[in-house]
C-alpha cells in the first residue's frame, strides 16, 4: 500500500505563553516526536490513555493546531509549517471527525445550513451541486432526506455521529481522522457506526486514522495500531501481531487491563500500576519508567528510539531485546 | 416552546412585558392618543397651573400646557433615546467584544484595555461634559450614553466569545477552513445572543433613567419639548402646590424603567436558571 500521510518527528507544545503583566506559563509537550504514516486505504488505530496526546496528534496532523516541530507529508508533498488557515487549505484532503458529535454542532443551524456550510467554505457551487452532493452524502451515512431540516437537539447521538461524518465527508476527502467515534454509544449503535465506517472506506476509497482507548473497538477495525504514551508512540504494529504479542510493557500492561467478558476472571484493573504522570513533569529519559516493572538505572537517562523490530513492528523501549524474542533489523 | 413558557410562568416578567409593549404602543400613536397633541409647543398662559380635572386629567404646567398630553408625547423622546443609545453602543460594543475575544494576544489586550479606560468615565460628567462643549440637546445627551455605554456589551461579547471559542463546534468549523469572520458573526454572535439582549433591555431602563437625569439637570432635551426629565426640572419652583406637574411625568419614568427592569431579570432567569430567585 502507498503511503499517502506521513508525520516526522511532530512536535506540539500546549499553552505555554508569556503575556503582558501575567505570571509566565511553561508550555506542555502534548506530542513529542511522533513519527508515523498512513498508507492509502488502511485503518491506523492510535490508542493511549486520556491526556496521552492523541486527540492533539489529530488535530495537528489536521491543521488547526500547528506545530512546534517535525514535519507533515501528504502524498510526499510538505504540508506543515505554515499558519493553521493555510494548513487547513493545503490539507483539504485530510478531515477530522470529533468525539463530541452533539457539541461539534452549532445548535442554532439546522443540519441541511450546516451541511450546506461546509461546502460554502470550501468554495463548491452552484446551489444545486450543492444541494445534490448533500442529498448524496445524506444517503451514504444513512441518514433521511428530512434530517436536513432538524436541528442538532432533535436528534440522537447516533444519528448525531452521521451528521457529523457527512459534514466532512460531503467535501470528499482521502483521509478521515476518527476521534474516539464510538464514545458515549450504546452498544448496538455503537456497532452500526462501526460497520457504516467500514462501509464507507469500502465505497469511497478512504483510510481512517482511528483515534481510540476502546481496545476491543481498535481491534476490530485497525489494520495496524499505534501504541501512545505522554506524547510519544512507544510502539507500532500489526493489530493481530500487537494483540498476540505486545512487546512494550506499556502495551502489555494496556492489553492486560482490558476488561474480558469472557475469561470470567474478573477485572484485571490492577494491572497497570498508579497514575500517569502529568504531561507537565514527564520523566526524564523512557516517561514510562516510572511505572514499569522492567525500568532500569539506563532508562532515566536516555529517550528510547523508536526501533524496526523483524515483523514490521517498531518499539521504543531499551529493554526490548530482553523482552521479546525477536530479532533487530 | 418551552422557554416561552417558562417566561410566562413568570408574573413579574409578564408584567414587565406588557408595560414595555404598552409604552411602545403609546409612543408610536403618540400624537393620535394624546388629547392635546399641540400642546407640544402651545402655551395657553390662561390656564396655567390648573389640578387634574376632567378636561386636564394630570393638570396643566407652568404654562397652561395639558401635562397628560405631554406626558404621552414624551413616551416618544424616552423610547428613541433608549432604542438609539442602546443600539449605539451594541453597534460599537458588540464587534469590538467580538474580535477581542476571538483573537488573542496584543489585539486583545488594547481592545479591552481601552474597554476598561472607557468603562472608568462616569457617565454622567462626560455627558455634562459634551452638553458644555457642545451647547445641550438630546442628541448630544445620547451621543454622550452611547460612548459610555458600550463597554457593557464589549465586556459580555468578550466573556461569552472566550467562552464559545474554545468550544467544539467553533473548533469544528475552523476544521473544515471556515473564515474568523464567519465564525464571528455567523456562529459565536447568535449563541452570545441571549446575555446580550438581557443586558440591552436594562440598559433601555437604565438609559431612560440617565437621560432623564440630563434633562433634568438642563444638558438634554431643550424646551419646549416635551421630555419628562425636563418636565420633572421646570416643575420644581411649583413645588408641593402644583404636585401635578411633577408627578405624572416622574410616575412615568419610574414606570417605564421599573417595566424594562422586570422584563430584563425575566429574561435573564429565563436564560440563566442558576440566577433563578427562590420563591
Amino acid at each position: 500500500m502507498a503511503e499517502i500521510l506521513a508525520v516526522e518527528g511532530l512536535v506540539t507544545l500546549l499553552g505555554g505563553e508569556k503575556r503582558f503583566l501575567r505570571a509566565e506559563r511553561p508550555p506542555v509537550r502534548a506530542v513529542d516526536g511522533v513519527s508515523l504514516e498512513l498508507r492509502e486505504g488502511e485503518v491506523l488505530g492510535v490508542v493511549g490513555e486520556s491526556g496521552c496526546g492523541k486527540s492533539t496528534l489529530g488535530r495537528t496532523i489536521l491543521g488547526i493546531q500547528r506545530e512546534t516541530a517535525g514535519t507533515v507529508r501528504l502524498d510526499g508533498r510538505v504540508v506543515s509549517g505554515v499558519d493553521p488557515r493555510t494548513a487547513r487549505q493545503m490539507r483539504r484532503d485530510v478531515q477530522y471527525v470529533h468525539q463530541d458529535a452533539a457539541a461539534a454542532l452549532d445548535p442554532w443551524w439546522s443540519i441541511g445550513r450546516t451541511l450546506d456550510e461546509a461546502l460554502v467554505i470550501n468554495g463548491v457551487g452552484p446551489g444545486e451541486e450543492r444541494a445534490r452532493r448533500i442529498d448524496r452524502v445524506l444517503r451514504d451515512v444513512g441518514l433521511d432526506p428530512t434530517t436536513k431540516r432538524r436541528y442538532p437537539h432533535e436528534l440522537s447521538g447516533g444519528q448525531l455521529r452521521r451528521v457529523t461524518l457527512a459534514r466532512v465527508l460531503v467535501l470528499a476527502p482521502r483521509i478521515v481522522l476518527l476521534d474516539e467515534p464510538t464514545s458515549g454509544l450504546d452498544l448496538s449503535v455503537q456497532a452500526t457506526v462501526l460497520r457504516l465506517l467500514r462501509e464507507l472506506r469500502a465505497e469511497l476509497g478512504l483510510t481512517y486514522m482511528f483515534i481510540s482507548h476502546d481496545l476491543s473497538v481498535v481491534r476490530l477495525m485497525c489494520d495496524r495500531v499505534a501504541i501512545m504514551y505522554l506524547g510519544r508512540i512507544v510502539e507500532t504494529a500489526e493489530t493481530a501481531k500487537l494483540f498476540e504479542s505486545p512487546v512494550h510493557p506499556y502495551t502489555t500492561m494496556l492489553l492486560a487491563a482490558a476488561p474480558r467478558l469472557a475469561t470470567g476472571q474478573g477485572l484485571h484493573a490492577a494491572a497497570i500500576h498508579g497514575e500517569p504522570p502529568s504531561a507537565t513533569a514527564v520523566p526524564s529519559g523512557c516517561a514510562f519508567r516510572t511505572r514499569c516493572p522492567h525500568a532500569i538505572d539506563a532508562c532515566a537517562v536516555t529517550v528510547p528510539t523508536l526501533d524496526l523490530i523483524a515483523d514490521g513492528r517498531r518499539v521504543a523501549c531499551h529493554r526490548w531485546p530482553e523482552l521479546a524474542p525477536l530479532e533487530r533489523v | 416552546m418551552l422557554v416561552f413558557r417558562k417566561f410566562l410562568r413568570d408574573v413579574s416578567a409578564v408584567i414587565g412585558l406588557v408595560i414595555v409593549l404598552l409604552t411602545a404602543v403609546v409612543a408610536l400613536f403618540a400624537p393620535w392618543l394624546a388629547p392635546k397633541p399641540l400642546d407640544a409647543h402651545e402655551s395657553h398662559p390662561l390656564l396655567r397651573l390648573k389640578p387634574p380635572s376632567a378636561e386636564a386629567p394630570f393638570g396643566t404646567d407652568n404654562l397652561g400646557r395639558d401635562v397628560f398630553s405631554r406626558v404621552i408625547l414624551g413616551s416618544r423622546a424616552a423610547l428613541t433615546v433608549a432604542v438609539l443609545v442602546v443600539s449605539g453602543a451594541m453597534l460599537i460594543g458588540v464587534p469590538l467584544g467580538l474580535v477581542a475575544g476571538y483573537r488573542s494576544g496584543w489585539v486583545s489586550e488594547t481592545l479591552m484595555r481601552i474597554t476598561d479606560v472607557f468603562l472608568a468615565v462616569p457617565q454622567l460628567i462626560l455627558a455634562l461634559a459634551l452638553a458644555q462643549l457642545l451647547g445641550p440637546s438630546l442628541k448630544n445627551a445620547m451621543v454622550a450614553l452611547t460612548l459610555t455605554y458600550w463597554p457593557f456589551f464589549a465586556r459580555i461579547v468578550y466573556a461569552e466569545t472566550r467562552r464559545l471559542k474554545t468550544s467544539v463546534f467553533v473548533e469544528a468549523l475552523q476544521g473544515l477552513n471556515a473564515s474568523s469572520f464567519r465564525i464571528m458573526f455567523a456562529h459565536i454572535l447568535p449563541n452570545a445572543a441571549p446575555p446580550i439582549i438581557v443586558r440591552a433591555t436594562i440598559g433601555m431602563g437604565f438609559t431612560i433613567l440617565t437621560a432623564a437625569v440630563l434633562g433634568f439637570l438642563g444638558m438634554g432635551a431643550t424646551p419646549p419639548d416635551p421630555e419628562w426629565g425636563l418636565a420633572v426640572s421646570e416643575s420644581r419652583q411649583y413645588l408641593p402646590d402644583a404636585w401635578w406637574f411633577a408627578t405624572f411625568p416622574g410616575l412615568a419614568i419610574f414606570l417605564v424603567v421599573f417595566g424594562f427592569n422586570l422584563l430584563g431579570d425575566g429574561l435573564r432567569d429565563v436564560i440563566d436558571p442558576r440566577l433563578r430567585r427562590s420563591r
